[in-house]
């Protein structure tokens, strides 16, 4: 009797695992396999304010899908999604999913893991944000709350880090001199080798060159290109041409839509929207 | 047109000014007098080293001030370690953790609410507070322990304000720099919240502290000694690891009297003398507050500088 039980309990778990991989593959089977997000029907709640209305956006991998549009118009919010920091404040509510592949995990799923999700996709922020900490910790910092350990794969990682944001012949003498004494636009690069430095498959970034100088902008925006070739990146910007300087595929939003998504060259040469094309030229913004 | 005359409303520009001036030279004023009237009718008893050493007497030239300052250090290092240990993680709750959401969150409005208003209520009310819980219903005796744990009752909301405000301060980039990299809200706490909120807190506690070290009534009330001719048991032996659980015990159970109660018993002497006594431990217990004062002040300082938002 309690054998038979124990049998039907066992069955019944490896039939749930059974199942759960074959939604697995049907959820992979319906995407060409170089969409890394799949953004469908969300929209976003701040309290009763609908922030976002029914997005469908695919975001593809190892590109650079830039997002546009004027101030409120809920490019930073769509942003803020794809790593849950929303969930930060209260009152805030998504409703249809964000695929992420090849996992095919739904990321606005409630009991989602969100250390793991954010580890994934990693965020830069407008502002240069470091740790009033040593550049040496700033970097390492995302390891060491993952759980690694081991001192010398740390000091790999950091400098791995730091040369891949273009910084480490900047600070190599220097790794234990506090973050606040770089530059706003080597704060940033550090920002970004902190991101980095855990590997993950994203990177968002916020309007990331909006507090610097244009010559820190030019490094910026040339070490974004040239992560793409590990990366995913998503660039909120306010400036339209960082958008067409350095990204593949762009979204045009409005008003908490999205009016246009397609290939950066398209939506700047021959927009298919009205909207668009009126906002490019600069008709309004 | 600029004309050369001024305008009859630019007077009062220059009234206010000198009307403040002189308020605050008043208010200084009242202070400095104080500091040098006690500083002058204690000075022989200030520069006399058996005034520290001795304990009270009923002469007043043998009488001075060690079972005071012992029993004030010693209250004091209790109470600001009973207010930090419950204010710090309090304040860190209030701030971080409380959501204002369903039944709890009602709980965590009301006392938010009523957080200041506590920093209000008489010194004395604290001490029947004590009286109450501390000596009827857990029998700790009127002892040095009481003593803490009464003061730091009165020190706490103090410390919770400042503590909340410290974190506040801290830009909200910093803690989503700390999340978008997957730290828990623990790690975050622990790893950049409490580090950089520390300077402010520690204001808090030596504004606290500076507050607590001068109060006599709640202390009254638990039943501090008015004379006391002797010291609380050392705790240290001379054996490894030179200090022992059961003598730290007895000396938080022995009884105690502190600066202020010293004094007010010296001021309510009739001799002449013992005002003397009384104007120079009212230095003394000045001289601490100051120290106190200057410490926060140097916390302040240090702290700003490592970390400018």
């Amino acid at each position: 009797m309690v054998i038979e039980a124990l049998k039907g309990l066992f069955l019944g778990a490896s039939q749930k695992v059974e199942d759960r991989t074959r939604a697995k593959e049907q959820s992979k089977g319906s995407f060409s396999s170089n969409t890394k997000l799949e953004v469908k029907d969300l929209n976003f709640y701040y309290h009763e304010f609908k922030a976002l209305k029914g997005i469908n956006l695919k975001i593809p991998t190892k590109k650079i899908t830039a997002l546009i549009g004027p101030s409120g118009c809920g490019k930073t919010t769509l942003l803020r999604c794809f790593n849950r920091m929303h969930d930060l404040y209260p009152g805030s509510r998504y409703e249809g999913s964000i695929i992420f592949h090849p996992d095919g995990i739904n990321i606005t799923e409630k009991n989602i893991d969100l250390l793991e999700l954010r580890r994934k996709i990693g965020m830069v922020f407008q502002r240069p944000n470091p740790f009033p900490k040593s550049i040496f910790e700033n970097v390492a910092y995302g390891l060491r709350v993952n759980g690694v350990k081991n001192k010398n794969l740390i000091k790999e990682r950091v400098e791995w880090a730091l040369q891949s944001a273009a910084l480490w012949d900047e600070v190599k003498d220097r790794l234990d001199a506090n973050a606040y004494s770089l530059s706003g636009g080597q704060q940033q690069r550090l920002c970004i080798a902190r991101a980095i430095a855990i590997e993950p498959d994203i990177v968002l970034f916020d309007e990331p060159t909006s507090a610097l100088d244009p010559i820190s902008t030019a490094k910026i925006e040339e070490l974004i290109i040239n992560l793409k070739e590990r990366l995913t990146i998503i660039i909120v910007t306010h400036n339209m041409q960082q958008a067409a300087r350095v990204s593949d595929y762009t979204g045009f939003m409005y008003l908490g839509e999205l009016v246009e998504f397609d290939k950066t060259h398209k939506i700047f040469t021959v927009p298919s929207q009205k909207l668009t094309e009126d906002y490019i030229t600069g008709r309004f913004g | 047109m600029i004309s050369n005359k001024k305008r009859t409303d630019a007077r009062s520009d220059i009234l206010f000014p000198i009307i403040g001036f002189i308020a605050l030279l008043l208010a200084i004023s009242f202070m400095i007098t104080l500091i040098i009237d006690i500083l002058i009718d204690g000075f022989i008893k200030l520069k006399d080293p058996s005034f520290y050493t001795s304990y009270p007497s009923r002469f007043p030239e043998k009488a001075g001030i060690l079972s005071g300052w012992v029993g004030t250090l010693l209250v004091m290092a209790g109470a600001v370690f009973w207010s930090l240990l419950i204010g710090i993680p309090a304040g860190i709750y209030l701030e971080e953790y409380a959501t204002k959401r369903g039944i709890i969150g009602k709980i965590e409005t009301i006392i938010e609410l009523n957080i200041n208003n506590l920093a209000a209520v008489p010194a004395i009310i604290y001490g029947l507070l004590a009286l109450g819980i501390f000596i009827y219903r857990f029998k700790l005796g009127e002892s040095i322990l009481t003593a803490g744990l009464t003061l730091s009752i009165l020190m706490l909301p103090v410390i919770v304000v400042n503590t909340r405000e410290a974190i506040r301060r801290i830009p909200r980039d910093i803690r989503e720099g700390a999340y978008a990299v997957g730290a828990t809200k623990w790690d975050t706490v622990r790893d950049h919240i409490l580090p950089y909120s520390l300077g402010g807190i520690l204001t808090g506690l030596i504004i606290a502290a500076s507050r607590a070290i001068g109060e006599t009534a709640p202390l009254v009330t638990i039943g501090a000694l008015t004379f006391i001719a002797f010291l609380p048991p050392s705790p240290f032996t001379s054996e490894f690891p030179f200090i022992s659980l059961d003598k730290i015990w007895s000396v938080l159970m022995s009884p105690f009297t502190v600066l202020p109660i010293q004094i007010f018993n010296w001021v309510s002497r009739p001799q002449a003398d013992f005002q003397i006594n009384a104007a120079a431990a009212g230095f003394v217990l000045l001289l601490l507050t100051v120290l106190m004062n200057a410490l926060a002040y140097y916390f302040r300082q240090k702290v700003r500088r490592k970390y400018i938002w």
